[in-house]
């Protein structure tokens, strides 16, 4: 079954090279979609095919991260058909064939329980997503992926010499040198500590700067600004996910090999590092597509300050990564909306969106509240469970500076996503926009619609089912 | 063999100092690519008797690193018509200087490392140490962009020399895998130079100034 999610996903995208119409292309990343969300329910609800091979495993974590980026996918699928109409000039060869890839190396990661196969993929990724944040071609887009692509390949070479010292800290010790996961976990009691502690360092620094956390950051703003919204929201839901992932692999060899206290003050540190920078850049933030990567730098701070937690805030780490996910995505995409019809993303030319396009604007203050973390949307609950977690583990001034920081959060966002939404549109803007043919269309906002609804839903509760996985998720990471 | 391996070692080590010390790019091009071709022979020499998947490995990193990687780099410094690093951010000497204090401080650096019995006596982890941090000096302190790509293989080439050590622990899939990333990088590097290159009438990163706070 990993191979069939892994190959069909790449299979379609090189069809996608070789189609040559611009017009029916698209279409064939909803068939990938479904495809791979039926794949992914299915292969969850049957437990005997988690284990396809030694190196290809899907556990508790994998699984949830799996499903979060498959239904990512799907609705970002449909809504690239209605972007990419609107784009017709220009060619979506490259566009189509790399989310599509994306895809496929996304399920890879998701499976590979080999540490070396896992950085390949994560390498992969970023590959893979180079291109579409050029989709615009022009000067700033061009820039933006120089930095990503060199900070992030750069990020992931010191990501592969973290895990080339995982492996030493086995050798070192006469265990034989590997880089299986179960193995590592199995002998963590014995492993080289120095070695251990090297490795956790250089992969929280490589992994970080794939997720995004401060001070590696750097390249976020820059590409989430110029790619396009669904581009946005496929990083910052799905390609964040799934380093994320990566990284808790050495997360749990170092929890198992007794090194907590080592780890989780480099990650409290971290995490709220990341929130501080985050709010401080989001003060005054005139372009709002960037306000959105500095949100994202902040959620992937509280994701790793939830692991620095440890124990009680682990379920509301995992429930976050589900809810901040579908809530990037809602942002990123009704972002996308407005960026269209106004053709600018700086709030001094974008104003009073919600007379020029009332759902998309709607949409867009919705996810606002949603991701500050407002009831009852999802990412109050997850919030909520990591500050009660921060609580119940004794770490009073952890707390008190996460909610801090979160208020900082929220006021410096509350302003810029006012700004857009309310007022009157200046009158040269709404001389533009007639030229613009741009309106909310239903491939649009249909999709950005359903998600926000799943966010809402989460909020108010929490299916059974997807309990149940962040409950095994959480406890496969305490390593229980 | 230890001695061999050890003399290898120090030709990379002698190579990195060129590499900073020159500003034709196409001259840096090739000492990189000589270093990668040195680093593919040497995991055949760590063994008694190399089998085929050492001989497939070995084989496509000498191939990629030696021929293809340059011959792409080549190309896009050809099509950028670009000869020289000609404003890097620190002089030339100043940089082989900087390259030998990291060269010193990794061997200093190495001899506190614990390492595993066998390996007590060779150069691998300070090579790669050292390997690594004139990559970076590489990467910061040159402009054009295809220097920086070059840095980065360095950088590469530096992670390589340490997974000497590990002969054993990465199966032929992912060396392969690491193999491919690596070409791929590179390969997307020199489309995104060519593409700064049309776009700004060069390939000086300093230009790239434009998204900032």
């Amino acid at each position: 079954m990993a191979f069939f999610m892994i190959l069909v996903p790449l299979l379609l995208a090189g069809l996608a090279a070789a189609l040559p119409s611009n017009r029916m292309r698209p279409w064939i990343l909803p068939v990938a979609a479904v495809a791979h969300l039926c794949m992914t329910v299915f292969v969850l609800a049957r437990p005997d095919l988690w284990t396809t091979s030694a190196w290809l495993v899907l556990d508790p974590p994998a699984r949830l991260v799996l499903l979060v980026v498959s239904a990512l996918f799907f609705f970002c699928s449909f809504y690239a058909i209605g972007y990419l109409k609107h784009r017709r000039e220009r060619s979506n060869r490259v566009f189509v064939a790399c989310l599509l890839g994306f895809l496929g190396i996304m399920s890879l990661v998701a499976w590979s329980h080999h540490l070396g196969l896992m950085w390949v993929a994560i390498e992969g990724t970023t590959l893979v997503t180079a291109p579409l944040i050029y989709f615009n071609n022009n000067k700033r887009s061009i820039e933006a992926t120089w930095k990503f692509l060199l900070v992030g390949s750069v990020g992931i070479a010191l990501a592969l010499l973290g895990t080339f010292f995982l492996a030493y800290s086995s050798l070192q010790q006469g265990l034989g040198a590997t880089l299986q996961f179960e193995d590592l976990l199995r002998d963590a009691t014995s492993l080289s500590k120095p070695w251990l502690r090297a490795a956790f360092i250089l992969l929280l620094v490589g992994y970080g700067t794939k997720m995004g956390l401060a001070p590696m950051h750097t390249w976020k703003p820059d590409a989430y600004g110029e790619a396009p919204g669904v581009v946005g929201a496929v990083f910052a839901g799905g390609v964040t996910s799934c380093a994320f992932l990566a990284f808790t692999r050495v997360y749990q060899i170092c929890d198992a090999a007794g090194e907590a206290a080592f780890t989780s003050r480099l990650l409290l540190f971290m995490g709220l590092f990341s929130m501080a920078i985050a709010g401080l850049f989001m003060i005054g933030q005139r372009d709002f597509k960037r306000m959105l990567a500095y949100s994202s730098v902040e959620h992937m701070g509280i994701l790793v300050l939830g692991l620095g937690i440890g124990g009680p805030a682990l379920f509301g780490t995992m429930l976050h990564l589900v809810t901040n996910g579908m809530t990037k995505a809602v942002l990123f995409l009704s972002a996308g909306n407005i960026h269209r019809a106004f053709a600018s993303k700086n709030t001094d030319q974008v104003r009073g969106a919600m007379r020029r396009l009332p759902l998309s604007s709607a949409l867009f203050l919705a996810g606002f509240f949603a991701i500050t973390g407002s009831p009852p949307f999802g990412p109050f609950i997850s919030e909520f469970s990591i500050l009660s977690g921060a609580f119940t583990a004794g770490r009073y001034a952890v707390a008190g500076l996460f909610l801090f920081f979160l208020l900082l959060v929220f006021m410096g966002m509350g302003r810029t996503v006012l700004k857009v939404v309310q007022g009157r549109a200046p009158n040269e803007a709404a001389a533009l926009a007639t030229a613009l043919p741009y309106r909310d269309g239903f491939l649009t906002t249909a999709p950005v619609v359903v998600l926000m609804l799943i966010v809402l839903t989460l909020g108010l509760v929490i299916p059974v089912p997807l309990g149940d996985m962040v409950r095994d998720a959480a406890e496969f990471l305490e390593n229980r | 063999m230890m001695d061999l391996l050890n003399a290898l070692l120090v030709i990379i080590l002698v190579m990195n100092l060129f590499s900073l010390g020159t500003s034709r790019i196409l001259s840096v091009i090739r000492i990189v690519a000589a270093q990668g071709v040195l680093l593919g022979i040497i995991p055949l020499l760590l063994r008694e008797r190399p089998g085929f998947p050492e001989l497939v490995a070995a084989a496509v990193a000498i191939v990629l690193k030696g021929i293809v990687i340059p011959g792409v780099m080549t190309r896009a410094l050809r099509d950028a018509q670009i000869k020289k690093e000609v404003t890097p951010l620190i002089g030339l000497l100043p940089s082989i200087i900087l390259g030998a204090l990291a060269t010193t401080l990794a061997l200093l650096f190495s001899n506190s490392l614990a390492m595993a019995p066998s390996q007590g006596g060779t150069l691998i982890v300070p090579a790669a140490f050292a390997t690594i941090l004139v990559g970076f000096i590489i990467l910061t302190t040159r402009v054009k962009a295809i220097s920086q790509a070059v840095g980065y293989l360095v950088l590469e080439n530096g992670i390589f020399i340490f997974g000497l050590l590990l002969v054993d622990a990465m199966p032929l899939v992912v060396e392969m895998g690491v193999l491919l990333d690596l070409f791929v990088g590179i390969f997307v590097i020199a489309i995104i130079v060519k593409h700064i290159n049309r776009a700004f009438s060069s390939t000086d990163t300093d230009r790239l100034v434009s998204l900032k706070e």
